[in-house]
């Protein structure tokens, strides 16, 4: 054997390489089976961008479902509630280009809102306590219902489903504890010190543009 | 002498502290109304305890805290309380928060309080929820709760307690004038929170710029074992991981409290407030608060009730309204502009100032970054605010946080320095309140994401167990269908069709005729055995006269009939069966079978008859139907039936004659054809 091996170098050549394939090739099988990753790595890390509103805007039943669309190839625009920078963390993540929001899909809210129940109006007909993802809405068949404004997303899902449309979306306030600092204006920053820059100027040009 | 240390970074603006200490601290006294905001700290607003119309003495707790970051708010006199609603408070927001507003009745009559001068007898826990319930929270600024600053972690070892008399912020003279007038005051409260805390040593840092006050300190502290440290003046050396690096040489780690380096640090004013609550047993209702600027006539410190409006306090100091374009709550570095002048001083405005336009000029637009670097050099937190600034604008917050950018304790150093104007602190600030409001927003999100799947977890269970139950079921019934099939050894289906094959194959099987004459003879015996008691009864009644003899006898007739009907029945079948003969011996397998058998003969029997031989079998059949009727009605007649049952019969007959008539016609038809 090892004279033919050795009268042959092609022949021991070949038979190394093949041995050295089969011995890796079982350690990466074995690591495939021993390592698995259970579930869709790359869904959770959508899912964990997306803002978990479940208001199903995007065609998909809840946040999850969407993820696991983009994971599988879905565009990444079809998401109002998470706005332009959670389509700007997504094409991050994915390193895809970032897309114009859909506006198919519903416009992005200027503030988010909380469902309000009116309470002297409802009926307790518990439909909009099934609609709620979140369970985010107490109340019993036949008693008065109410929303836990701080568990609740914002979805409207609630709002179709009333039979006496009685829930109303309320844009939330700022309050003392949600205002905070805005970066500068940016006219303070403009630069005033040639002649040509002068904020008439500023307007012709932005008609020209 | 005390060898101190140095922070990097720093600037030196002009101080323009001596405008306001020429007089000593002045009462500002009882204002028209006070207005006293929930919320003066750090942490959870307090709540309101009592009612609107109610009465108040000075001192007296209108508000209690709520939760561990708070403390609770005190009457600033006695009065009346007019409202419970939301103002303006000194907020750069402008916002309005809840306020309780009390109208002073000019008696300025004390709630009982006792103090506890034998503090040193007193638990130490005791004496910090003393000094919570005085409503004490950080006057140098910030307003952080000084109860939660003094609840050190068990096992902490605090090396160097802190009295913090820096006050590097131009203009500020409110500790400074404490110092001068009541240092006895300070170290009092000092030894309090030495007694509290236990440090190895306990320090007073002021800068050298306040000469008078650290020699009142020195000549107060002498014999107590407190040290008072003068360094050089240089801002931000008031900030309080500047004076801790400053006094000790340690820096505070990023992220870090001073307790990790064995520190714990007070601010003057709240030294004299723990001290006033400890010894005295008066909470925190009122400070001293520097008004100055150029824009007021007699810029001096006064001792104000805490909710007393701006506006009161600067017209004592002889304000210029038309020379002043916005009144800076703070300093000049880290104040901010206030909303409006009648807005209510709070526990933490050490300063009201009310600056001309020549004194502190609007700033300049900014220029663009030139990259220069003297921000870097003046950071006093080692930052690269430049670098930060990028970030900022760029929103890039995650950089941002790598530059670590909530070191920034946003003194204004930079912004002080920039050549270019450019307000970073500003950008700072946004940037710390868009990334705050981003982790917020993703708790929330969180939060959602695991009520929504805890949710649909439950949906499904709620499925799963339906969907078991419904197995369950199924289960049992073909558990039961089994158990009954292995008593018969078949299905129960199958048992069922058995059992009434076999009832129908009993009824109409060989034994058909047989059981029919057997129930009649049965019939005929059941009625001869009634008849036998029913007379042996009537005899007995007979022999005892009773009333029950006519009852009896017609019972016994009636038995009588019966008998003679079954036995005529019986003896009809019996003849009936002689007559039919052959025919009716052939035992009927099926009725059903049997008639759609004949029926099936009869119409092919029909099929191959010819139309005059068809007519001709109508006829017959006609004939035989009518001869049968005739023989009915006469029985009918015979028997005496009912007339009804007469005349039904005789009209039948007559159709039937009509038919038969038709059928001839048919039938000559036919044979013509």
């Amino acid at each position: 054997m090892i004279e033919l091996l050795s009268q042959y170098p092609l022949f021991a050549a070949l038979l190394a390489l093949v041995g050295l394939a089969a011995v890796f090739g079982a350690l990466l099988g074995y690591a495939a089976v021993r390592f698995k990753t259970e579930g869709n790595p790359i869904a959770d890390e959508i899912n964990n961008i997306l803002p978990q509103t479940q208001c199903g805007q995007c065609g998909y039943p809840g946040c999850r479902p969407y993820a696991e669309a983009i994971a599988n190839g879905e565009d990444i625009n079809k998401c109002p509630p998470g706005g332009e920078a959670g389509i700007q963390a997504l094409a991050d993540l994915l390193d895809v280009e970032p897309l114009p929001l859909d506006s198919e899909h519903g416009e992005v809210a200027a503030v988010p809102s909380v469902a309000f129940i009116r309470e002297a109006e409802c009926i307790g007909c518990t439909k909009c306590i099934q609609a709620c993802p979140v369970d985010a809405i107490v109340g019993a068949a036949k008693q008065m219902h109410t929303v836990i404004s701080s568990e609740c997303t914002g979805c409207d899902l609630c709002v179709e489903p009333c039979p006496v449309d009685c829930i109303d979306m309320i844009p939330q306030q700022e309050t003392l504890q949600t205002w905070h600092w805005q970066l500068p204006d940016p006219v303070s920053r403009r630069v005033d010190i040639i002649a040509t820059d002068t904020p008439q100027d500023d307007a012709s040009r932005d008609r020209a543009a | 002498m005390r060898k101190t240390y140095g922070f990097h970074g720093g600037i030196h603006p002009p101080e323009n502290k001596h405008q306001s200490v020429r007089t000593p601290i002045a009462d500002a006294g009882i204002p028209p109304e006070l207005v006293i905001p929930l919320s003066q700290h750090i942490g959870t607003p307090a709540g309101v305890i009592v009612e609107i119309g109610e009465h108040v003495l000075k001192g007296q707790m209108i508000a209690e805290a709520q939760g561990f970051m708070s403390v609770p708010k005190h009457a600033p006199t006695s009065g009346t309380i007019s409202a419970i609603e939301d103002r303006q408070i000194a907020h750069p927001s402008g916002h309005f928060a809840p306020c309780i507003v009390l109208t002073p009745d000019g008696r300025d009559e004390w709630i009982a309080c006792s103090g506890r001068p034998d503090y040193e007898s007193m638990d130490k826990l005791a004496l910090i929820d003393l000094i919570r319930h005085a409503g004490i929270a950080g006057m140098g600024g910030a307003g952080f709760p000084s109860s939660v600053k003094l609840s050190v972690k068990p096992g902490t070892e605090i090396e160097t307690l802190i009295i913090n008399g820096t006050e590097c912020e131009p203009y500020i003279t409110a500790d400074d004038v404490l110092m001068r007038e009541r240092a006895d005051q300070i170290i009092e409260g000092a030894k309090i929170l030495r007694y509290i805390i236990g440090p190895r040593e306990t320090l007073i840092g002021v800068e050298d710029n306040k000469p008078e006050g650290i020699a009142a300190l020195r000549a107060a502290t002498e014999g107590s074992g407190i040290e008072v440290v003068q360094f050089p003046t240089k801002y931000p050396s008031g900030g309080e991981k500047q004076l801790i690096e400053i006094l000790t040489g340690k820096q505070v780690p990023s992220g870090g409290l001073p307790s990790q380096v064995g520190v714990v640090c007070q601010n003057i004013g709240s030294t004299v407030a723990i001290y006033q609550a400890v010894v005295h047993g008066r909470p925190l209702i009122s400070r001293v608060t520097t008004v100055t600027g150029a824009a007021v006539r007699e810029p001096q410190n006064f001792q104000a009730l805490i909710g007393t409006p701006m506006r009161y306090l600067l017209e004592k100091a002889g304000y210029q309204p038309e020379k002043n374009r916005r009144l800076i709550m703070g300093g000049p570095m880290m104040g901010f502009t206030v909303p409006d002048i009648d807005v209510p001083i709070v526990k933490t405005t050490n300063c009201l100032l009310a600056p001309t336009e020549d004194e502190l000029p609007t700033p300049p637009p900014a220029q663009a970054c030139i990259r220069c670097g003297m921000c870097a050099e003046a950071c006093p937190a080692s930052l690269l605010p430049q670098q930060l600034f990028w970030f900022a604008q760029g929103k890039e917050f995650e950089k941002l946080e790598h530059h670590n950018l909530f070191d920034c304790i946003e003194c204004g150093a930079c912004s002080y320095v920039c050549p270019s104007n450019i307000p970073l602190v500003q950008y700072y600030r946004a940037s710390k309140a868009e990334i705050l409001q981003m982790r917020r927003d993703h708790e929330k999100a969180e939060a959602s994401r695991i009520r929504f799947e805890a949710r649909q977890h439950r949906l499904e269970q709620a499925e799963a167990e339906k969907e078991a139950k419904r197995a369950a079921r199924k289960k049992a019934a073909e558990k039961r269908a089994q158990s009954a099939g292995a008593d018969s050894g078949e299905d129960p289906i199958q048992a069922a069709i058995a059992r009434a094959q076999a009832k129908k194959a009993a009824q109409h099987g060989a034994g058909g005729e047989q059981s029919e004459l057997e129930m009649l003879e049965k019939a005929v015996v059941s009625a001869q055995k009634r008849l036998d008691t029913a007379t042996a009864k009537l005899e007995e009644a007979r022999s005892q006269n009773s009333d029950l003899v006519d009852a009896l006898q017609t019972g016994v007739d009636k038995t009588r009939d019966k008998l003679a009907k079954a036995e005529q029945a019986l003896t009809a079948y019996q003849q009936a069966q002689g007559e039919g003969g052959a025919a009716q011996s052939e035992p009927p397998a099926d009725a059903a079978k049997a008639a759609i058998e004949k029926a099936l003969a009869k119409r092919q029997a029909e099929a191959s008859l010819s139309p005059a031989e068809k007519a001709r079998a109508d006829l017959a059949k006609l004939q035989q139907r009518l001869q049968k009727t005739e023989a009915t009605l006469a029985q009918s007649r015979s028997n005496g039936d009912e007339e009804k049952v007469i005349e039904a019969l005789e009209s039948t007959v007559a159709r039937l004659t009509g038919k038969i008539s038709a059928a001839e016609q048919q039938l000559q038809q036919a044979e013509d054809a």
